[in-house]
C-alpha cells in the first residue's frame, strides 16, 4: 500500500528495483542526478541522465518530454560513490529560460501539481508525493533516494527552482549548468520534431495528436520547437504589440498604394493574396524537396547491400528521417510567422472594408448607406489554402466585371440562386441609385421565392420578365441593342450621340436554370452578350449546371469558358495568378437567418424617390 | 567600399557591424550597339539577359529571368527585360533583386547568369559588367567586369551561397554558350 509522503518525510524503500512513475498533467521533462554523500553531484561524466543522454548504471529516464513518464531505477546497479539519487522534473519553459518560449505553461504554478508515485517493477505502490504550492517555478527537484544503513530510503523534497533548469543544476554542483541544460533542451526539440514532423501536412491535426500547442485565436498552432529560428518564435503569439521594437510592422489597414481608401483596400487585399500564395509555394517546395532528398537517400541506402541492414542502416535512415523532419519544420516556422503576420493584417483589414468588399457578417452592412460613387471592386467571396484555412483572403473583382459570372448550380441548386442573389443584391447595393439595373430571367419560375426579396423592397425598378420564352427573348433583344447601340456610339466616338432617355446604368442579366426556354436565337444572343457585353456595360450571371446543356455539345464551351465560374458550396477551382495554386473558393452568402438583405434592399428603395428615379 | 572581383573570388556577404545583409540586388549593364545607317530601326541590338537559378541541394528549383520575373516564393524578383542596353556608363540595365530574409530555407545557392539573347559573343559588346548592390542603401558590394570576355554568349557571372554564418557570394566567371539559361544548366552544374 502506498505510503503518501508530504515535503521532507521519509519513507524506506523495500528493494533496489523500482519504478518511478510522474505524472504532471503537461509536458515535463524528467531527468536524474547521481550524487555523493553531500548531495553534490560531481563533474566525473554520467551523472547526470537526461534526455540527451538516457542511460546511467541503475537509471533510465525518457528521452521527451511528456506529461507521464515511467523511470527505471535499479538502486543496486548505481555506482558505489553514488549515495544520492535525485528525481528532477522540468518544463519545456524552464529548461533554458531566456530562450525561445517553446509553449507550455510558463511555471508549475500554470499547471496542475506534479505527482511522483514510487513502486515496484511489479507495480505494487510503495510511496507517493505530490509537489504543491508552486508559483513561478519551471524545474524541481521532487524526490530523492538516499543510502541509509545499507539500504535505501526516499525523501520527499519538493523544491522548485524559478530559475529553471540551469539553476537547479547549478545548486547541484554541476559544472557547466547552462551548457548541460542547453543539450537537454536540444535533445527534447530534436525528439519532439521526430514525434510531430510526421503530422506537419496537417496543421489542423497536429495540434490534436500533439496536444500542447498554444490555443491563441486567429493564429495558428505552432510545435514549441526550440530548434527554430527566433524570428519565427514569435508567431505564435497574435499581432505584436504596438511599438515594438523588432518584429515585423505592425499591419495597419488600407498600408497600400492607391489613390482612394477603397483602391488602397484592394490593393492592400492583392497584395496578401499574393504574399499567401508565395508564403505557401516556398513551404511546399521546401516540403517537396525534404521528401525527394528522404526517398533518395533511402533509396540509396536501399540500393547498396552494404548499408541495406543492420544498426549501421538503421541510424542512416533515422538521420535521413531526421534531416527530412528538420527541413519541414523549418519551412513550417517560417510559413506560420508569415501567416501570423498575414492574419494579423487580415484582422485590421477585414474590419475596415467597405460593405461592397466586406462579407455579410460584416457589421459594415448594418451601417450600410446607399453610396454616391460607383464601386471600386466587389466582393464575390473568399479563397483559403489548406496550409492555412483559417486565413480567408476576400476575392475582390474589379468593377465593372470585365468576364460574366456562371454559378455552377450542379451540386446544389437551391444554394446557387441563393449566392446569386446575394451578389446581385451586393452589386445593386454597391452601386448608387440608378446606376445599376438587374434583369432576372427565370423561365421555369424556380428561383421565384429566392428571387422574392430583390422585388419585394422595390429596389428593382425593372418588372420581372414576361414568364416562359417570351420573357427571354424581349429581354435578350432589348440588350442586344443596347450593346450594339453603345458599340456604334464607341466606335464612331460620340458617346453623347445615344438617344434621349438611354438609361445608362449597368446592366446585370441573371439566368436561371440555363438553357431552360432558350431557343437556338436566345442563345445566339446570350453568346453575343457574353462576348460583347462587358465592354457596353451589359454583364451576364448565368445560373447553371453544365449537364443541362449538354445536348449542345462542345458549342457552348468557348461562353462557359469566358465566364468565372463560382460554386455555391467550398470548392477548389480557382487558381492565383501568381504561382497557380489550386484555392478553395467560398461564395459570400448571407448568414442563415440573418435580415441584413431586406434591411439594406429598403434602404436602396427608399433612397430611389430622393433622387427622383 | 567596391570590391572588384575577379573570378573565384569569395566574399562574405555580412556587413563590417556583424549584421548580415537582408536585401542585395544583381545588376546588369551592357552598352547599346551604335546606331549605324541611315536607318536606326536596323542596329543590330544587343539583347543581354541577367537571370537567377534557385538551387537546393544542386537541384535547379525555380528560375527567374525575363518569362518568369519573379520566384513563386517571391524571394527572387527580375524588374524587367532590357532588349537593347543602356548607355554604358555604369548604370543597370537590368536588375535582379533578392530578398534574402524570404529566401525559402531548402534553397541554398542563387546562381546568377547573363546571356546573349541575340547572340553577340561578349567579345563585341562594350562596357559590359555585373554587380552587386545592397539594396538597402545602394552601395555596391562587388562588380564584375563582362567584357573581353572573348567569344562566348553566356556566362555564369557569380552565386549567393547560403552558409552557417550567413550569405557569401562567389564570382564564378566561366564562359559558356546559350541563348537562355536553360542552355546553361549544364555549365551551372559544376559551378555549384
Amino acid at each position: 500500500m502506498t505510503a503518501e509522503l508530504v515535503s521532507g518525510q521519509n519513507h524506506a524503500l523495500p528493494g533496489n528495483r523500482l519504478e518511478i512513475r510522474v505524472s504532471a498533467g503537461t509536458p515535463v521533462v524528467a531527468a536524474v542526478t547521481l550524487g555523493d554523500e553531500q548531495g553534490r553531484v560531481t563533474g566525473d561524466d554520467g551523472r547526470f541522465a537526461h534526455p540527451g543522454e538516457p542511460n546511467l548504471p541503475g537509471v533510465e529516464v525518457p528521452r521527451q518530454a511528456a506529461a507521464d513518464h515511467r523511470l527505471a531505477v535499479d538502486l543496486g546497479a548505481v555506482p558505489e560513490a553514488v549515495h544520492r539519487v535525485h528525481v528532477l522534473l522540468a518544463l519545456p519553459a524552464g529548461i533554458h529560460p531566456g530562450g525561445p518560449h517553446p509553449g507550455g505553461p510558463p511555471s508549475f504554478g500554470a499547471a496542475p501539481a506534479p505527482r511522483v508515485e514510487v513502486t515496484t517493477p511489479e507495480g505494487a505502490g510503495i510511496a507517493g508525493f505530490t509537489v504543491s504550492g508552486l508559483t513561478t517555478e519551471t524545474a524541481l527537484l521532487a524526490v530523492e533516494l538516499y543510502r541509509r544503513q545499507g539500504g535505501w530510503k526516499i525523501r520527499a523534497v519538493g523544491q522548485g527552482y524559478a530559475g529553471g533548469l540551469p539553476a537547479l543544476l547549478l545548486d547541484q554542483g554541476l559544472p557547466d549548468p547552462a551548457g548541460t541544460a542547453l543539450a537537454v533542451r536540444t535533445a527534447v526539440a530534436r525528439e519532439q520534431s521526430r514525434a510531430v514532423g510526421v503530422d506537419y501536412h496537417h496543421p489542423g491535426r497536429r495540434t490534436a495528436a500533439a496536444g500542447t500547442a498554444d490555443e491563441v485565436p486567429g493564429t495558428f498552432p505552432s510545435e514549441p520547437s526550440p530548434e527554430r529560428p527566433s524570428a519565427a518564435d514569435s508567431a505564435v503569439r497574435p499581432a505584436a504589440p504596438a511599438g515594438a521594437p523588432e518584429g515585423p510592422p505592425v499591419p495597419v489597414a488600407g498600408d497600400a498604394p492607391g489613390w482612394s481608401m477603397e483602391e488602397r483596400l484592394y490593393n492592400q487585399v492583392w497584395g496578401m493574396f499574393e504574399d499567401l500564395a508565395r508564403s505557401v509555394a516556398a513551404y511546399r517546395s521546401a516540403a517537396d524537396f525534404a521528401q525527394a532528398r528522404y526517398d533518395q537517400e533511402l533509396d540509396r541506402l536501399l540500393a547498396d547491400p552494404r548499408t541495406r541492414g543492420g544498426p549501421a542502416a538503421e541510424a542512416a535512415r533515422d538521420q535521413a528521417e531526421i534531416r527530412q523532419i528538420a527541413l519541414v519544420d523549418q519551412a513550417r516556422a517560417v510559413l506560420d510567422r508569415d501567416l501570423a503576420q498575414l492574419t494579423a493584417e487580415a484582422e485590421v483589414v477585414e474590419p475596415a472594408l467597405p460593405p461592397a468588399f466586406a462579407g455579410w457578417e460584416n457589421p459594415a452592412w448594418h451601417a450600410y448607406q446607399v453610396p454616391t460613387e460607383p464601386p471600386f471592386a466587389v466582393r464575390l467571396g473568399t479563397l483559403c489554402l489548406p496550409e492555412a484555412p483559417e486565413l480567408r483572403i476576400p476575392l475582390l473583382a474589379r468593377l465593372p466585371l470585365e468576364r460574366g459570372l456562371w454559378i455552377d448550380s450542379a451540386e446544389n441548386r437551391g444554394l446557387a440562386v441563393d449566392t446569386a442573389v446575394a451578389l446581385a443584391a451586393r452589386l445593386l447595393a454597391a452601386h448608387p441609385v440608378g446606376a445599376f439595373a438587374l434583369h432576372v430571367l427565370d423561365p421555369a419560375g424556380s428561383a421565384a421565392t429566392a428571387t422574392a426579396p430583390l422585388y419585394a423592397g422595390g429596389a428593382l425598378t425593372l418588372p420581372a420578365p414576361a414568364a416562359g420564352s417570351a420573357g427571354i427573348g424581349d429581354v435578350l433583344t432589348r440588350l442586344t441593342e443596347r450593346v450594339d447601340l453603345v458599340q456604334m456610339a464607341l466606335r464612331s466616338d460620340a458617346a453623347d450621340a445615344l438617344p434621349p432617355g438611354f438609361d445608362t446604368a449597368e446592366q446585370l442579366l441573371i439566368v436561371n436554370e440555363f438553357p431552360y426556354g432558350f431557343d437556338d436565337r436566345a442563345i445566339t444572343q446570350l453568346r453575343y452578350l457574353a462576348d460583347e457585353g462587358p465592354a457596353a456595360g451589359v454583364h451576364l450571371m448565368l445560373v447553371a449546371d453544365r449537364e443541362d446543356a449538354a445536348a449542345y455539345g462542345p458549342l457552348l464551351g468557348p461562353m462557359f469558358g469566358a465566364l468565372l465560374r463560382l460554386t455555391p458550396l467550398p470548392s477548389e477551382h480557382l487558381s492565383d495568378p501568381w504561382v497557380g495554386h489550386a484555392w478553395t473558393y467560398e461564395p459570400a452568402l448571407v448568414p442563415a437567418g440573418s435580415q441584413v438583405l431586406p434591411h439594406v434592399l429598403r434602404q436602396l428603395a427608399d433612397a430611389r424617390p430622393a433622387y427622383g428615379s | 567600399m567596391t570590391v572588384n572581383m575577379t573570378k573565384g573570388q569569395k566574399i562574405s556577404l555580412s556587413k563590417a557591424d556583424g549584421g548580415s545583409l537582408t536585401a542585395v540586388r544583381m545588376g546588369l549593364g551592357w552598352q547599346a550597339a551604335p546606331r549605324r545607317g541611315l536607318f536606326g530601326s536596323r542596329t543590330r541590338e544587343i539583347d543581354l539577359d541577367a537571370s537567377a537559378v534557385l538551387f537546393a541541394d544542386k537541384n535547379p528549383v525555380d528560375v527567374v529571368f525575363f518569362r518568369h520575373l519573379t520566384s513563386d516564393d517571391g524571394s527572387v524578383r527580375h524588374t524587367g527585360d532590357n532588349l537593347v542596353g543602356g548607355a554604358g556608363q555604369g548604370g543597370d540595365d537590368e536588375s535582379i533583386l533578392v530578398d534574402l530574409q524570404r529566401v525559402p530555407v531548402h534553397i541554398d545557392q542563387i546562381v546568377f547568369t547573363v546571356n546573349s539573347f541575340t547572340g553577340q559573343t561578349f567579345s563585341e559588346v562594350q562596357n559590359a559588367f555585373c554587380r552587386l548592390v545592397d539594396e538597402t542603401n545602394g552601395q555596391e558590394l562587388a562588380r564584375y567586369t563582362l567584357t573581353g570576355g572573348g567569344s562566348y554568349t553566356a556566362q555564369i557571372m557569380a552565386k549567393v551561397q547560403r552558409g552557417a554564418g550567413g550569405w557569401t557570394m562567389t564570382a564564378i566567371g566561366t564562359p559558356a554558350n546559350g541563348r537562355t539559361f536553360q542552355d546553361l544548366i549544364p555549365a551551372i552544374v559544376p559551378a555549384l
